[in-house]
């Protein structure tokens, strides 16, 4: 028989803030590594809502292609604020 | 890939490191990276649940209610480190399956100390004191080491192993301040427990193998040594605070290195244990493996039952 | 001091006690680490009642009762739980079955017990229901996942639930001070809960394709601190700091 696949675990601290990865584990099905979640990350009241993913369905960038992906974005200095000069007298903007 | 092409991927990946960047899963490493950090990895996640099996020995005769919850709650802990650690290192390829059958097998090892028996009640308290203590020491700096997963893993193991030597302290100090045959169980426990946590922190400097490397890849930050010196020099207060004595007749302040002096450590002793001839090296690892085996049907009824609601589902949907 | 209360805080506690030191036993022994470590969380849990029943009880026995005194110090004919708790981990089936038998009545009652006039219990209960609540959840999985998971699995978990069947019956039973209780409105009338319960089962075995056994005779004994030879074993093990070193502060 197969072993249990392996998930991804993401929790919500608190109302407001988004779900983040926290780490790892396995369960038959989504039931539970829910279950398993709730029991494993959730110990100490880390969270108030849990996501979890197959580990095998998620889909990442591959880090030979860094330099294409991101490299980029690193000199459009215009995407941010500071780029832009404007008198000091002027606030609020 | 040629040779040379290795070398320069080599290169980068040593400059990465030396500059504090962190190694993620699906980056290029040098497959003797990936091994030492499998085999460490692994190392610490099977001390992590060898190491529920003696503290777990005391749970159904804990003296009281408090120290009942207290007690399963860390050893709960543990298993949730191993977990944590079992999935950082399966981030290099490697299944829990696959670890574990290590660990079953002998290939694999794990921390010596857990393969002493806990014989009293003052040993709960012994190992979060010295045993938790020692680890500690050897765990902080490994929140900050290259592997990213391992890094992430043991911040949460630390954060949460912080309250783990501080009841084996109350554990210890209310036995220190009880009733004489209290004491004298701490003291037992102490006297029978000094010399493994000191030998927790691995062979001397002279016969460790993998310092140099393990440095450069920031798997450790001080030798073997040097943790030990710190773990003694921080020790020693904490007892005479609680009125118990270190058993080590060679152990004085030494005013001038302001660290103190300690006796040589039975190292015969220590690869004994190590190679295998500890007093509960094969319960230990007998424990393990019948959980795992007598599990097997658990695990497999549960895969069987994911199946065949999988299958329900698909044709429901057709 | 109300010693009808007092027996009544036992005839619940004890039973979150038993069962909490059972699972106790299997910390580290889990078929996964996943399992072991909600295994775990349940014990805590049960411990946690326990010692609001017991410091309750201790309140109102006065003199030096503790919590502790009350669980580590009293007799094997003292303790007032089920037989069904006390009932060994013979295997993963055995332990997951007695949970779910036992969640399942907790539950129900733990709802009952929630309007108590007795404001403490009331808040003990209130408490206990989100506990309990996930405890029946995770042991009903567990159910369904062993009855409809292998063949194995199947005839295991159907073992186990014959087994254990026997000491259901009991669950619903009533002593003299259960019922000056229930007329005070402090307890609740167990033998109300008694048809609900075992439709509920019968539902989650039935989902998983696992017979209810049909059963003409049953086992008491547990409410009246006549108890299975398993518990005298256990209470050794529980017992045995505050026996072989009395009177000592741990």
């Amino acid at each position: 028989m197969k072993n249990w696949p392996l998930w991804e675990v993401f929790i919500r601290s608190k109302n407001g803030l988004e779900h983040r990865h926290c780490g790892s584990l396995h369960a038959s099905d989504a039931t539970m590594a829910l279950e398993n979640a709730r029991d494993v990350y959730t110990r100490r009241n880390e969270g108030v809502s849990i996501w979890v993913v197959p580990s095998a369905q998620i889909t990442a960038s591959d880090p030979d292609d860094s330099s294409e992906l991101f490299e980029p974005a690193k000199d459009k200095a215009y995407r941010h604020p500071t780029f832009y000069e404007l008198p000091e007298e002027l606030k609020h903007m | 890939m040629s040779e040379q092409e290795i070398k320069n991927l080599e290169a980068i990946f040593d400059l990465r490191i030396a500059n504090d960047e962190k190694i993620e899963p699906k980056d290029w490493m040098p497959e003797k990276y990936r091994q030492t950090h499998i085999r460490q990895i692994s190392q610490h996640a099977h001390s992590e649940i060898v190491g529920m099996l003696p503290e777990g020995n005391w749970i159904t005769r804990a003296p009281s209610l408090r120290r009942k919850v207290a007690l399963l709650a860390k050893v709960q802990d543990e298993a949730g480190h191993g977990l944590y650690l079992y999935s950082a290192c399966e981030t290099l390829g490697v299944s829990r399956e696959d670890l574990y059958e290590q660990l079953h097998s002998g290939a694999a090892k794990y921390s010596s100390i857990f393969n002493y028996p806990t014989i009293t009640w003052a040993d709960m308290g012994a190992i979060g004191w010295l045993v938790d203590g020692a680890a500690i020491i050897n765990q902080v700096p490994l929140t900050a080491t290259s592997y990213g997963p391992y890094a992430r893993a043991m911040v949460r193991v630390c954060k949460e192993e912080s309250f783990h030597q501080r009841q084996g302290f109350e554990i210890m100090m209310t036995l220190a301040n009880g009733t004489p045959e209290q004491k004298e169980m701490a003291q037992d426990a102490l006297n029978r427990w000094w010399w493994p946590s000191l030998m927790m922190l691995g062979p001397t400097d002279a016969a460790s193998v993998h310092t140099e490397q393990s440095m450069k890849w920031k798997l450790k930050r001080k030798t073997n040594d040097e943790l030990r010196q710190q773990f003694v020099d921080q020790t020693v207060p904490q007892a005479e605070l609680i009125g118990l004595t270190i058993p080590d007749p060679n152990l004085k302040w030494n005013e001038e290195t302001k660290r103190y002096d300690f006796g040589e450590l039975d190292w015969e002793e220590f690869w004994q244990v190590v190679k295998g001839h500890g007093p509960c090296n094969k319960k230990r690892i007998s424990d393990r493996v019948n959980a795992w085996e007598n599990g097997k049907w658990v695990r497999d009824a549960a895969m069987a039952y994911a199946e065949k609601q999988e299958a329900k589902k698909l044709e429901q949907a057709i | 001091m109300n010693n009808n209360l007092v027996q009544y805080i036992y005839g619940i506690a004890d039973n979150a006690l038993i069962l909490g030191q059972r699972l106790g036993e299997l910390c580290g022994h889990g078929p996964s680490l996943e399992t072991d470590i909600a295994m775990t969380n349940m014990s805590l849990d049960l411990l946690g009642q326990t010692r609001s029943y017991y410091q309750y009880a201790a309140q109102l026995l006065g003199e030096n009762a503790t919590e502790d005194t009350i669980a580590f110090l009293r007799r094997e004919r003292e303790y007032k739980n089920v037989l069904l708790v006390e009932q060994p981990n013979t295997d993963f089936a055995y332990s997951i079955a007695r949970q779910f038998l036992f969640d399942i009545f907790h539950l129900s009652l733990l709802e009952g017990l929630k309007n108590s006039e007795d404001e403490t219990l009331a808040a003990i209960a209130e408490k206990g229901i989100k506990e309990v609540s996930y405890h029946t959840r995770f042991s009903s999985d567990w159910i369904r996942r062993l009855g409809d998971g292998t063949t194995e699995s199947h005839d295991r978990i159907q073992a186990a639930i014959d087994d254990l069947w026997v000491y259901t019956d009991e669950l619903f039973h009533q002593t003299d001070a259960d019922k000056v209780m229930v007329t005070e409105n402090i307890g609740v009338d167990t033998t109300k809960l008694k048809e609900a319960y075992y439709k509920k089962v019968s539902a989650v075995l039935e989902e998983s394709t696992l017979n209810t056994p049909v059963m003409e005779y049953f086992q008491k004994g547990g409410k009246q601190g006549i108890h299975s030879e398993h518990m005298g074993y256990l209470l050794a093990d529980m017992q045995y700091m505050q026996r072989a070193y009395p009177n000592m502060n741990w």
